[in-house]
């Protein structure tokens, strides 16, 4: 992965050098600091996590951060392995994980789980129920719920994926997902995917929602940020940073800066919910 | 002082030669070595079963290794004759020109990423086994076979070549005594004299069409099914290693990984094991090298 990302820095490092220092508050805790920040997990933080980097690194050339994906599950076992300083999930940490690992978690942002279809789907609202019986088989084709004569097509998140557990555990409580259900390895995967199959269903974070997919409302509720936040919207998560025990050096540095007022706009520009501390 | 010289070469030689057998038969010992704890850990031969649900503690792998068995000979099956044809067309066949431009442009197919033939398949290919089928999502067993074809094409023609340009060399004059012409010497005496050349390259277009994992994990839509239809989404071992990989390294469905690498190295050494068994003409067995 870092492979990929040299020459990604290396372009970041020379528009450093081409931009006059803006000096924002909340970057000065990175003032004559140095060091390397390695992050990797959630593909749903990506965003957030290159901007931040992106910025700090614009500020400070001494100070190199590497952004990877990988899952939820795999920032985890990064973190608590020591292979990565922060390790993102789209779910809390289980209680074997923190006592194996010694991990502490930093919520930082609140997103939905949606619903999505190809655009060109006329199904505009469905039923939690209606959804449960399409990833179960029970429905297999759109005309059951008011759509056209067209198969369904499942599309469902490897194991590994904090959006699959969420999905599971609160659209479909736990129900069972039919084997032939087509399996994708990230939130943009399975946009793609979508994006292009007209009998496709699958699901994403909120933040991924544009106009290559549609969203439909369920059980009445619309699935937006700005739901999410207030509580009308109950199909969400929070977005963690973990790090193997309390942060130290610039790594505490980088996830307070999330916490600022600039941390907070760059993850409503990526389309998520700031939590605050 | 040649004979030392010679001693140095081949002490030489061997060193490098029992290096990479330890190196195989590490992987190996290490692979089994992981994969020990799973059969010894109250699970028995559960791995070994029909379905894959780690949410109901079901960790059965073999759908996939059938899946990766069926998705590399099906791609074998398309992929093998056509670099047949190819090849004959390049030694013979076509104006000289156009072979040297085929030639070139095979060559540099092997450099291309396979990721690059994954993601113009998603946008062409797709969509178009979709209509074709005329149900499911054209991410299927069909889409990625054809790919994998491809990818394993150049590979396959390049040794096929080689061995038989080697050969035409070699039975030109005898041939032309015989009074054929340069396609009644292939057809007749360069391509009967090939045959473990020809065998060697099935081998290798094997090998990579079961160890691709980009192919198979973009295209074939990686539903944990047995293999039914050629429209039907399969998951190849490839595949669901990539996509497993990320969870819990403590956990019972990372151990199971073990097994799936075991199993699709198996499959690897049985087949070129098989193909290397083939008798040919003149009595030996069919080798590696580029002649025959």
């Amino acid at each position: 992965m870092s492979r990929i990302f040299r020459p990604v820095m290396l372009a970041v490092f020379c528009l450093a050098l081409a931009v006059p220092m803006a000096w924002a508050a909340p970057l000065d805790a990175f003032q004559g600091k140095q060091g390397s920040i390695n992050i990797a997990g959630g593909t749903a933080h990506i965003s957030v996590m290159k901007e931040a980097a992106k910025r700090i690194m614009t500020v400070n050339t001494d100070i190199r951060i590497s952004v990877a994906g990988g899952g939820s599950g795999l920032g985890v076992q990064q973190a608590g392995e020591g292979l990565v300083d922060i390790g993102n999930a789209g779910r809390p940490l289980s209680p074997e994980e923190v006592e194996k690992y010694g991990l502490v978690s930093f919520a930082f942002a609140i997103d939905g789980v949606a619903v999505v279809l190809h655009p060109e789907n006329p199904v505009t609202e469905l039923t939690s129920e209606q959804v449960r019986d399409i990833y179960a088989g029970k429905i297999t084709n759109w005309n059951e719920v008011g759509g056209a004569d067209r198969a369904i097509t499942l599309y469902t998140r490897d194991e590994a994926s904090g959006t699959r557990e969420v999905f599971d555990g609160k659209m479909l409580a736990k129900g069972p997902v039919v084997v032939s259900a087509n399996v994708v390895p990230s939130n943009g995967a399975m946009k793609t995917s979508v994006a292009q199959d007209p009998g496709a269903i699958g699901y994403v974070g909120i933040g991924h929602i544009d106009t290559t997919v549609k969203a439909p409302t369920v059980d009445g509720m619309t699935p937006s940020q700005e739901n999410a936040a207030d509580g009308s919207y109950t199909i969400t998560r929070k977005l963690y940073m973990n790090t193997k025990g309390e942060p130290q050096g610039v790594v505490k540095d980088f996830i307070d800066y999330l916490y600022t007022a600039e941390g907070e706009e760059i993850i409503r520009a990526s389309g998520y919910i700031p939590t605050g501390r | 002082m040649p004979g030392n010289k010679d001693r140095i070469a081949g002490l030489l030689l061997g060193t490098a030669a029992a290096t990479v057998a330890c190196a195989v038969a590490a992987v190996f010992g290490f692979l089994f070595l992981f994969a020990l704890p799973v059969f010894t850990g109250g699970q028995g031969l559960a791995v070994l079963g029909g379905t894959w649900q780690p949410e109901t503690g079901q960790f059965g792998i073999l759908p996939m290794l059938a899946a990766s068995v069926c998705l590399a000979l099906s791609a074998l099956a398309l992929g093998w004759p056509l670099a047949l044809g190819l090849c004959c067309s390049i030694r013979g066949f076509v104006p000289a020109p156009l072979a040297r431009l085929l030639l070139a442009l095979l060559r540099g197919m092997t450099a291309f990423p396979t990721v690059v033939y994954g993601f113009a398949a998603l946008f062409l290919l797709v969509p178009f086994m979709r209509e074709a089928a005329g149900r499911g999502s054209g991410l299927c067993w069909a889409t990625a076979a054809l790919v994998l074809a491809l990818v394993a094409l150049p590979t396959m023609v390049l040794v096929m070549d080689a061995g038989i340009q080697q050969m035409e060399r070699r039975l030109h004059l005898t041939g032309a005594a015989l009074g054929f012409n340069r396609r009644q010497i292939l057809v007749h005496l360069v391509l009967p004299a090939c045959r473990g050349n020809l065998s060697a390259a099935a081998a290798l277009g094997f090998g990579r069409a079961i160890g691709d994992t980009l192919i198979p994990l973009m295209l074939a839509g990686n539903a944990p099914q047995w293999p039914h239809s050629v429209f039907d989404s399969i998951r190849s071992l490839t595949a669901h290693i990539g996509l497993v990989l990320a969870t819990d390294t403590h956990s019972a469905a990372y151990g199971s990984l073990f097994v799936a690498g075991c199993l699709l190295l198996l499959v690897n050494v049985a087949v070129q094991l098989a193909l290397r068994a083939l008798p040919t003409k003149n009595g030996s067995s069919a080798t590696y090298g580029y002649g025959a």
